[in-house]
């Protein structure tokens, strides 16, 4: 072998065809496949079969399906919790708005070097803080029956002072988020920057933020999620959303279909937001190339 | 007798790109081989390859007779086996120097502790970074790393010993500190693969010399004859041009 001159390449070559070493590789890895989808359908079916087994069979099953799954009154009941939901989704997309800008801000605020930023760093962090560990329904209850009994002028709605409580606790929720994210990014992205004369908030705005927000976007979104079910706590205040409207219709059918109503369209709400997420992150990975 | 690396019409395409094409090369126990060749060659490919880390699209790998690329053969167990080392040394920031080469005998090899920690400061000692195993790799400079990260491969006791480009990632200084190691290891019988830019190191160290062009061997041999009498014209443009960029 050592030595040995290679002829060189032919230069019309077959094409090539899979060796027969390679075409028994291939029927082994798609025996394989074929053996793994069958043994993930068996398994689904068996779990499938205990679990209704489990459920249907259960002594009270006949009673709960009568009071938790009544067709009729998820009918009826559909108009009303739906006319609730539209609140539930105007007060999200303000709301979500509202806390993602507060923490993005309050994240970039935190992050600010220099002992003339040192109060606002700190106004941020005990913000942070603070509004983290107080309870939301707390806060609720401050901001919709606290503030209004000061009397102001131009005070303004319940369902606003809600909102705002909404903002600024998921506010503070964001903001570790936004943080962690613009931490994550090596410090030399902003040398890089800083080199080519970009200033620190030029660094910030075009450089590390874009590749924060996109390293953060699943959390961002659990948030929004977890948000989008909150935005409901306002009507502990008056105003009648999903849940509330749904509790309405049990207090007036004495059955509790209505929840479950109410509960799958929550779930149906968060899909698209689920999917957008994860398309705009799986198309940013692609873009820069990254593999999976 | 067996090699103790065979590879046999080779092949490996990346999204319709050729990359190893009807790739043959035998390694025998003891020999060094050095793997040189323009950027996408196919030099590191190869290595990733035999490593299992790339799945090949045709072709046959045995690593002591054993049929690696067989489905049926646990990766794992093939990798456990041969040692690879990165151009960007890979090292895991959140260990100590120790940590990192204890990882592998004590979680996968399932040596005991005080065992696996004894030996890897040996080999730190024999590296001279023996003040260093505390530390963690940021605070290395890219030689320590480099020397660290091959010393975390020799731990395992590989039959095989892979070398992507590991010196490309530094200075002309922190260069001769790994090579020194590398061709030590030569000395105590290391069976070595290594892709590499360092025509000055391969004419020193390596038994044989593969040039690759397109995804094939185009030209082998011992390093006085590939880098004093080429035979295949590609190869001479190859090293003509890497005398002209002073790199011989």
């Amino acid at each position: 072998m050592t030595g040995s001159v290679l002829p060189p390449a032919a230069t019309a070559r077959a094409p090539w065809q899979p060796s027969a070493v390679e075409r028994g590789r291939m029927a082994y890895r798609r025996r394989r496949a074929i053996f793994s989808v069958l043994i993930a359908a068996v398994s689904t079916a068996v779990v499938g079969v205990l679990l209704t087994v489990a459920v249907t069979g259960a002594p009270g099953w006949d009673r709960v399906k009568a009071s938790f799954l009544d067709w009729d009154v998820a009918k009826e009941s559909l108009p009303e919790i739906l006319h609730g939901l539209v609140l539930n989704l105007e007060l999200l997309v303000f709301c979500a708005i509202g806390a993602l800008a507060v923490g993005l801000v309050v994240a970039i605020l935190r992050t600010l070097r220099g002992p003339v930023a040192f109060p606002v760093r700190a106004i941020a962090t005990g913000y942070t803080y603070a509004f983290r560990g107080v309870p939301l329904i707390i806060v609720l209850y401050v901001m919709t029956l606290g503030v209004p009994g000061l009397r102001l002028q131009g005070m303004p709605s319940t369902l606003v002072l809600g909102g705002v409580a909404l903002v600024i606790t998921y506010g503070a929720y964001l903001a570790e988020v936004f943080r962690a994210g613009i931490e994550s990014i090596h410090p030399s992205q902003i040398a890089a920057a800083r080199s080519l004369g970009l200033t620190y908030r030029q660094a910030m705005r075009h450089v590390v933020l874009p590749q924060a927000v996109r390293r953060v976007a699943p959390p961002l979104l659990n948030d929004t999620v977890a948000l989008q079910k909150d935005v409901g706590l306002v009507s502990l205040a008056g105003p009648i959303d999903a849940v509330r409207a749904a509790q309405i219709q049990v207090a007036e059918t004495y059955n509790f279909t209505p929840y479950i109503v109410a509960g799958v369209l929550f779930v149906l709400l968060a899909l698209p937001l689920i999917g957008v997420t994860d398309w705009v992150t799986l198309r940013a990975a692609r873009r820069q190339g990254a593999r999976g | 007798m067996t090699p103790v690396l065979r590879c046999e019409n080779l092949r490996k395409s990346f999204r319709g790109n050729l990359v190893l094409d009807d790739l043959t090369l035998d390694v025998a126990e003891h020999e060094v081989v050095a793997l040189i060749g323009a950027s996408g060659s196919g030099k590191s490919t190869l290595l990733r390859c035999v490593n299992l880390l790339e799945q090949i699209d045709d072709g046959l790998i045995h690593l002591d007779g054993e049929h690696i690329t067989d489905p049926r053969v646990d990766p794992d167990g093939v990798r456990r086996k041969i040692g690879i080392v990165f151009q960007a040394y890979n090292l895991f920031p959140h260990m100590t120097v120790l940590d990192n080469i204890t990882l592998a005998p004590t979680r996968v090899h399932r040596r005991a502790r005080t065992e696996a920690r004894e030996q890897a400061m040996a080999w730190l000692g024999r590296v001279g970074l023996a003040d260093k195993a505390g530390e963690y790799p940021d605070r290395l400079s890219g030689g320590q790393q480099q020397r660290v990260a091959i010393v975390r491969a020799l731990v395992n006791s590989p039959r095989l010993l892979l070398l992507d480009e590991v010196t490309s990632a530094l200075d002309p200084e922190l260069v001769g500190e790994v090579l020194t190691m590398i061709r030590e290891l030569k000395g105590e019988g290391m069976t070595m693969v290594l892709a590499t830019h360092e025509m000055g190191f391969a004419r020193q160290v390596a038994d044989r010399v593969v040039f690759l062009d397109g995804g094939r061997v185009l030209e082998q041999g011992p390093p006085e004859q590939v880098f004093g009498a080429p035979q295949q014209p590609r190869t001479q443009q190859f090293l003509r041009r890497i005398v002209e960029a002073g790199r011989l």
